[in-house]
């Protein structure tokens, strides 16, 4: 059948898995944007630009860093900038939050997708200015370097790294927030913010909270692109805008619904390439427009 | 004498003797065609409370179309430029229908969306000549009189064309369809309840800015004879936003001072800071929201207010 198209298997299955890795970047983003969405009303517009610098870390560890401490041997690696780079970017999310946003709850919900534009712009101007557009390598870890040979596909070791990794990601913070107690009261904050607090629920503490997960999660996303994508400052803004359909097809109702969409809009891109390779770059796009003409409230979402 | 006819006679005297103070026209015109984009997307933004985050697809497809037309087509500057601002019309109309379903933030994330799907369709065209946009596209004559390869002719016209999209919003905001703008824009449930098909209205108000717009995104095309894809790029889309919001959301002459303030100093900026203009973007866009949403002309009009040089 494959054949009849004039497409190769390894072709295709290639694509699948591609369009596999892309769709859980859409998910971990898009589910840091609805977590966010469902606590603060706002739509981060940063959100790709906290991505970026998750990636950059990540390569200033391993490169830069001992330079600059006069010592260099020293590399910050892999698993320590997994950790690290979600932890900085999250703290300075929460510096954001609580000296700019923390301003705006009061008014028009556009003015923190407006803030967190400028922000946004801020970051990716200064990345720029700092290493210039081109992109920058990031060296595989070596034990992921080599691939596991499935029989009908070679499946490279780091890309399976990454599907796992983000699916975990995802179901863990799905188990938090709709499983555990500290969950009950995101949601209860989601549903309420004032009686939550009336029952004695710090809730600014934990809007600031959220947003620095939010964030971290953004940033951790970063680190599991920095070897698959060259690390540059504008990785982050056109996959945004990408995320941003995602959302609106699957809409911010529920966590899950965030995963199963970025999911399955990965693979039908990737499914795209193989078949219609011309249309790949706009068929999210083209399913948001069908989405929204079927469906406005977006598949799992529910009307605000 | 009102407040707005001074304005309006400040504007015009303004536009006319610019250029004789040797300021270079193409900056002018420049501007004016801006000027003219972010009035047109304050008639959505600051009378109708739609923030779309995908106008720079209206003003963008207006040049392509436009430099199209008049070079492969051999349209005459008027055909050309009617061509493109109907082109950008019927591409509103489409993001409207789609766009409208929604509301508040996702109504921004979906035009931003559409306008980066146009953004790919540009870049794979054959016609728009991709990254090296649509370049040589011949100035040509006004009413096959007026030779337009003048700069000084070019101006008073692009200048022409600036004051006629500039009165047209004007009308509109002044008109009863206005008023029931704003009263969706202040409560849309009340619009509704009051028996006006609000859907019907947010999406003319659509057309007519990514119209004027396209006019815009035309006009600018003749004057610079090019059409590339930076104008169809988000960062024209926030550009626009910023604009509006620097100049005062819902004043009618803010976007037109925030327009020459922003090219201004974009020009200025860019031989001395180069890649610094976007930080230095950015950072007005969160100083702006955090601390100056008024705008300039907003602010003006609030401290006049106060010292009561004009009536509250």
């Amino acid at each position: 059948m494959f054949e009849l198209l004039g497409i190769t298997p390894q072709a295709l299955y290639g694509q699948l898995l591609i369009g596999l890795i892309n769709g859980s970047f859409y998910a971990v983003l898009s589910l840091g944007l609805a977590v966010i969405f469902g606590l603060l009303n706002i739509i981060n517009f940063a959100h790709g630009a906290q991505y970026m610098m998750g990636a950059f870390i990540a390569w200033l560890g391993l490169t830069q860093v001992g330079p600059w401490i006069g010592d260099p041997e020293f590399h910050l690696n892999y698993w320590a900038a997994l950790v690290i780079a979600p932890l900085l970017v999250g703290a300075f999310g929460m510096i954001i939050e609580r000296t700019m946003l923390a301003r705006l709850y009061r008014l028009d919900h556009l003015y923190g997708l407006l803030l967190t534009f400028g922000i946004a712009l801020i970051i990716e101007g200064l990345f720029r200015y700092a290493y210039g557009v081109s992109g920058q390598q990031y060296e595989l870890p070596e034990v992921f370097q080599g691939a596991f040979d499935l029989g009908f596909m070679h499946l490279p070791k780091y890309r399976a790294w990454v599907i796992c990794a983000s699916l975990t990601v995802c179901f863990a913070t799905w188990y938090v927030i709709e499983r555990t107690k500290l969950g009950s009261y995101l949601r209860a904050g989601t549903e309420n913010p004032r009686l939550t607090q009336a029952f004695g629920v710090n809730v600014p503490l934990m809007i600031t909270l959220t947003y620095g997960f939010g964030v971290a999660l953004a940033a951790f996303a970063g680190v599991l692109a920095a070897p698959i994508f060259t690390v540059s400052p504008l990785m982050g803004a056109d996959l945004i805008i990408v995320v941003f359909a995602v959302v609106v097809i699957g809409g911010m109702g529920s966590i899950l619904g965030s995963i199963i969409t970025g999911l399955g809009l990965g693979l039908i891109q990737g499914l795209t390439k193989v078949f219609y390779p011309e249309a790949s770059a706009v068929v999210i796009f083209v399913i948001m427009v069908i989405v929204l003409l079927v469906r406005p409230a977006g598949l799992f979402g529910r009307e605000k | 004498m009102s407040k707005t006819a001074i304005g309006f006679a400040v504007l015009v005297i303004a536009g006319v003797i610019a250029p004789m103070l040797g300021i270079y026209p193409t900056f002018l015109m420049k501007c004016w065609c801006l000027a003219l984009f972010a009035c047109a997307f304050n008639l959505l933004l600051g009378y109708t409370g739609l923030l779309s985050f995908g106008h720079a697809a209206f003003f963008g497809a207006a040049g392509y179309i436009t430099g199209h037309a008049i070079k492969m087509w051999g349209c005459s500057f008027e055909i050309g430029i009617l061509a493109g601002t109907a082109f950008a019309a019927v591409l509103g109309w489409a993001f409207g229908v789609v766009a409208i379903r929604r509301a508040g933030i996702y109504f921004a994330m979906i035009t931003l969306a559409l306008a980066q799907m146009i953004y790919f369709v540009w870049l794979q065209m054959p016609f728009t000549g991709g990254e090296d946009g649509l370049q040589g596209v011949p100035r040509g004559t006004l009413f096959g009189v007026i030779d337009l390869s003048d700069n000084m002719n070019l101006y008073y016209v692009v200048f022409a064309i600036f004051l006629c999209g500039f009165f047209l919003i004007y009308r509109t905001i002044n008109s009863p369809f206005g008023q029931v703008l704003k009263a969706i824009r202040e409560n849309e449930p009340r619009a509704i309840s009051l028996g006006y098909d609000v859907d019907k209205y947010k999406l003319v108000a659509f057309v007519l800015s990514a119209a004027l717009s396209g006019l815009a995104g035309a006009t600018k095309t003749v004057v610079f004879q090019l059409a590339s894809l930076t104008d169809a790029h988000w960062h024209t889309s926030g550009e626009v936003v910023l604009m509006t919001l620097l100049g005062g959301l819902g004043t009618v002459f803010g976007p037109v001072v925030s327009a020459f303030v922003i090219v201004g100093l974009q020009n200025q900026l860019a031989d001395k800071v180069g890649s610094w203009v976007q930080v230095i973007m950015g950072l007005i866009f969160v100083v702006c929201v955090l601390a100056f949403r008024r705008g300039i002309v907003g602010e003006l009009l609030a401290f006049a207010r106060k010292t009561g040089i004009v009536k509250a």
